[in-house]
């Protein structure tokens, strides 16, 4: 008896830790596999030759190799770019089909602004009528100083039509209303008006004909490269956003190029639909809209933690709200995300367009979705978490400590603030920590109010009133679900799902542990090893 | 702190501080004590004795009110503080419970700086002049015989030091203030010898300064402290006479069997 028992025992302690095992196992597949995927993006991959044996030749990265379903060969995914000549950027080969398989060091790999990647040989480099030969010394002088100039010029050419003809819209926009308002009555008001006009419609042809004049520039100037099909093909060198010979690095360039790219996927705009370019208006805009949640969703929860603990006398009332608060925490965030719209957006926003905005409609300022209703939508989301775990440290500071401030002659509120809010400190922040880890994975409810698939202008920028809490913008998690399920091509949009889901995860890390660190350094300050 | 002469005077002429008159208090339906009279000297040391349960604490902390924190509790008759009822609606609790400092059984020091915790009381008041704060902390870690081992150390946690030291620190903390009244619950139920005796020391030093009430389980040391005793049973004040009196001579049985160590 006692024997069977001891065995029955010994097996729960075995399948315990089989489920904790096989529980940090599915984990850790899980970042590896991210990681892993997340980052051979921006590793520069070697570009292959393959001669098919009907005589066919395909170029380009070898992306995966698998067992072909239901035969007994293997089959490799070629990433082969030149999507316009190609007709697709993928294509699998059959094994036994190739014949050769070789690594040219003449290949040239072409990021392109539109298109995606091009694979080829050079054949020749036409600038202002003057021809450059691969064979010739000053190639490669010639190309990069081409590609850096058009550059300079798209970078011109942003600034031209973004910020300046921005502004002057702007200015035109809010005369317009201005003209509006004016009682037709008043003549010489609307001639000054009218003069003012003009003036700015000058200005703005002014500045179109250098952009236009900027654009023609870019029209010159193209690079010969002949493909697998054997016809040549011109890329404009303003096409060129970046060039390299994949298969002429050694190990130290592959690394200085895998940094070099993970640097513009983190600080560039997007491009193609998303699928192309950096991420970086999705990354600042998950991260500002997280700590504007913060933000919000700490003090209220610490209020209403406060009021229901130190406050409010115990009764069937409080237990209601209690139990309201914790069912509140289950709600799917779909639903929060639909009371967003219906409350935020349309109630309060609509009003305050109405009686701020009420020239600029029907054009809605704040009744549409935007950076403050996302922000407040979450935080309505995340507040059970911040209650639930402040109530919890405020409840386990203990009774002699408050009781020690009482009769030192300290109010209620003054005990509150200076001796049980600091000592409830560490357990508050990590209310703060969870509440900023579920906020910032959120995708559902953002859809529906004020994420949106492309947003290149970021909430917080130079124009006044700085943070603009009006403005929609993006979001990592919503770029994911973009991205993966949204792109016209899916397949070569694959990789940046994986690179943009690490960076998520690596963003929720940061938040949390400079939250950590915060709470370490308030734990050290008022030690009470509580928590 | 008012002359000696304003206060009432006892049969055996020691001024009165504190009256308490007719005291009955319940918890809930539960009383814990019966009619309580008993006239607390000023500027000395008055020591509550008696079995454990017996409604030492209860009454201690009916000084200051710490028992309206409780759920429940109901009182009858009424103390008075220098003749003024500490019950009076006009009187706020708060100032109150300035003039009546207090060291509990369970030290509880703030889990901030030894610093902070020594101002606390003065912060609380609005005093924030730098070295106004120091001095005083100064001042009171010396009196309460600490000063010596944290001197380096003001600006660590409280909660770092030794369970002796962290009672005198919450004994600093009480006297900072300069209260007129000093209740202490069993201050030396958790220390060592060595760490009683400075405590005992400490309390003979304080004697000039402060009126003190002090509960006590140790027989020894309320006769090394105190002035007066006062002895309960079952929540019923059985005997209060100057300690000399009441240990060598009692008058009651009760008082007798419970000294001598018949029963509690
Ligand atoms: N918060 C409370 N609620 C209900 N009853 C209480 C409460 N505090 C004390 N009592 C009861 O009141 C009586 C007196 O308690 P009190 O704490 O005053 O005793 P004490 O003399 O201080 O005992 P000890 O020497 O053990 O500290 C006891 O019977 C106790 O059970
Ligand atoms: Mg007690």
């Amino acid at each position: 008896m006692k024997q069977k028992e001891k065995i029955i025992g010994e097996a729960y302690v075995w399948l315990s830790s089989l489920g904790l095992s096989l529980g940090i196992l599915m984990v850790l597949g899980l970042l590896s596999l991210i990681v892993v995927r997340g980052l051979e993006v921006f590793w520069p991959k070697p570009v292959a030759l393959l001669a098919l044996q009907d005589g066919q030749e395909v170029l380009g990265e070898v992306v995966l190799k698998q067992e072909k379903r239901l035969q007994d060969t293997e089959e490799w995914q070629m990433f082969v770019g030149n999507k316009e000549v190609l007709g697709q950027s993928f294509r699998f080969v059959d094994v036994h089909q190739i014949q050769k398989e070789s690594y040219p060091p003449e290949v040239l790999n072409i990021e392109r602004r539109e298109y995606g990647d091009a694979f080829g040989w050079p054949v020749k480099l036409v600038l202002k009528d003057k021809e450059y030969l691969p064979s010739n010394e000053s190639f490669a002088k010639q190309l990069a100083q081409a590609k850096k100039s058009s550059l300079e010029r798209w970078e011109k050419i942003e600034e031209l039509e973004k910020d300046q003809i921005g502004k002057l819209n702007k200015k035109m926009e809010s005369l317009r209303l201005e003209k509006k308002q004016i009682d037709p009555k008043e003549i010489t008001n609307i001639k000054a008006l009218e003069e003012k006009e003009a003036l700015l419609q000058k200005k703005y042809e002014t500045l179109a004909s250098q952009a236009r004049q900027l654009r023609d520039l870019q029209e010159e100037g193209y690079l010969e490269l002949k493909n697998t099909k054997g016809s040549l093909q011109k890329i404009k060198v303003s096409q060129i956003v970046d060039y390299y010979y994949p298969n002429q690095l050694t190990t130290g360039d592959r690394l200085q190029r895998f940094f070099y790219q993970l640097g513009a996927y983190l600080s560039e705009d997007p491009r193609e639909a998303n699928t192309e370019g950096g991420i970086f208006p999705a990354l600042f805009g998950t991260a500002v809209m997280t700590l504007l949640m913060t933000l919000i969703v700490v003090p209220i929860g610490v209020l209403g933690a406060v009021y229901l603990q130190e406050y409010a006398k115990p009764g069937i009332l409080v237990r209601l709200v209690r139990i309201a608060v914790n069912n509140l925490a289950g709600v799917p965030s779909i639903v929060f995300g639909v009371f967003g719209v219906g409350f935020f957006v349309y109630m309060i926003g609509g009003t305050i367009d109405e009686l701020f905005f009420s020239n600029k409609l029907p054009t809605p300022t704040f009744g549409t979705g935007g950076l403050l209703w996302a922000s407040l939508t979450l935080a309505l989301l995340t507040v059970p978490v911040v209650i639930v775990s402040t109530e919890e440290a405020l409840s386990s500071v203990s009774q002699g400590i408050r009781e020690g401030s009482l009769a030192l002659g300290a109010s209620k509120w003054q005990t509150l603030k200076r001796v049980i809010l600091p000592a409830a400190a560490p357990g508050i922040l990590t209310g703060t920590i969870l509440a900023m880890a579920r906020g910032a994975g959120e995708v559902a409810p953002l859809m529906l109010v004020g994420v949106v698939k492309l947003a290149p202008t970021l909430p917080i920028n130079g124009t006044f009133p700085f943070i603009h809490l009006d403005q929609k913008f993006m979001h990592l998690g919503f770029h994911i679900y973009d991205l993966g399920f949204q792109s016209p091509d899916s397949e070569a949009a694959k990789p940046m799902v994986f690179a943009t889901t690490l960076l998520l995860i690596l963003l929720v890390l940061f938040l949390n542990l400079g939250a950590i660190w915060l709470r370490e350094r308030l734990r050290k300050k008022y030690a009470s090893a509580r928590f | 702190m008012p002359a000696p002469d304003s206060k009432k005077t006892t049969a055996n002429s020691s001024p009165t501080l504190i009256e308490i008159k007719d005291f009955n208090f319940y918890y809930g339906e539960k009383q814990a004590l019966f009619n309580i009279n008993l006239n607390i000297p000023y500027q000395e040391v008055t020591a509550l004795i008696g079995p454990s349960g017996c409604g030492k604490s209860t009454l201690l902390r009916s000084l200051n009110r710490m028992n309206e924190l409780i759920e429940g509790i109901r009182r009858e008759g009424n103390i008075l503080l220098e003749g003024q009822s500490i019950y009076d609606p006009k009187l706020e609790v708060i100032s109150l419970r300035k003039r009546i400092g207090m060291v509990f059984q369970k030290s509880n020091p703030f889990p901030k700086t030894i610093y902070e915790n020594v101002v606390f009381g003065l912060r609380i008041r609005g005093q924030s002049n730098k070295s106004r704060l120091d001095e005083v902390v100064e001042k009171s870690l010396k009196a309460s015989a600490l000063w010596e081992e944290v001197k380096d150390r003001l600006q660590d946690n409280a909660l770092g030091l030794s369970g002796g030291q962290m009672q005198r620190l919450c004994i600093a903390r009480a006297i900072a203030t300069e209260p007129e009244v000093l209740l202490m619950d069993e201050p030396c139920s958790a220390l060592d010898p060595v760490a009683t005796a400075k405590i005992e020391a400490l309390i003979h030093e304080l004697k000039k300064d402060y009126t003190i009430v002090i509960v006590t389980h140790n027989m020894q040391q309320a006769g090394r402290v105190s002035d007066k005793t006062a002895f309960f049973y079952m929540g019923e004040l059985i005997e209060f006479d100057e300690t000399e009196k009441l240990f060598t001579n009692p008058s009651k049985k009760k008082t007798e069997d419970y000294i001598t160590g018949r029963f509690g």
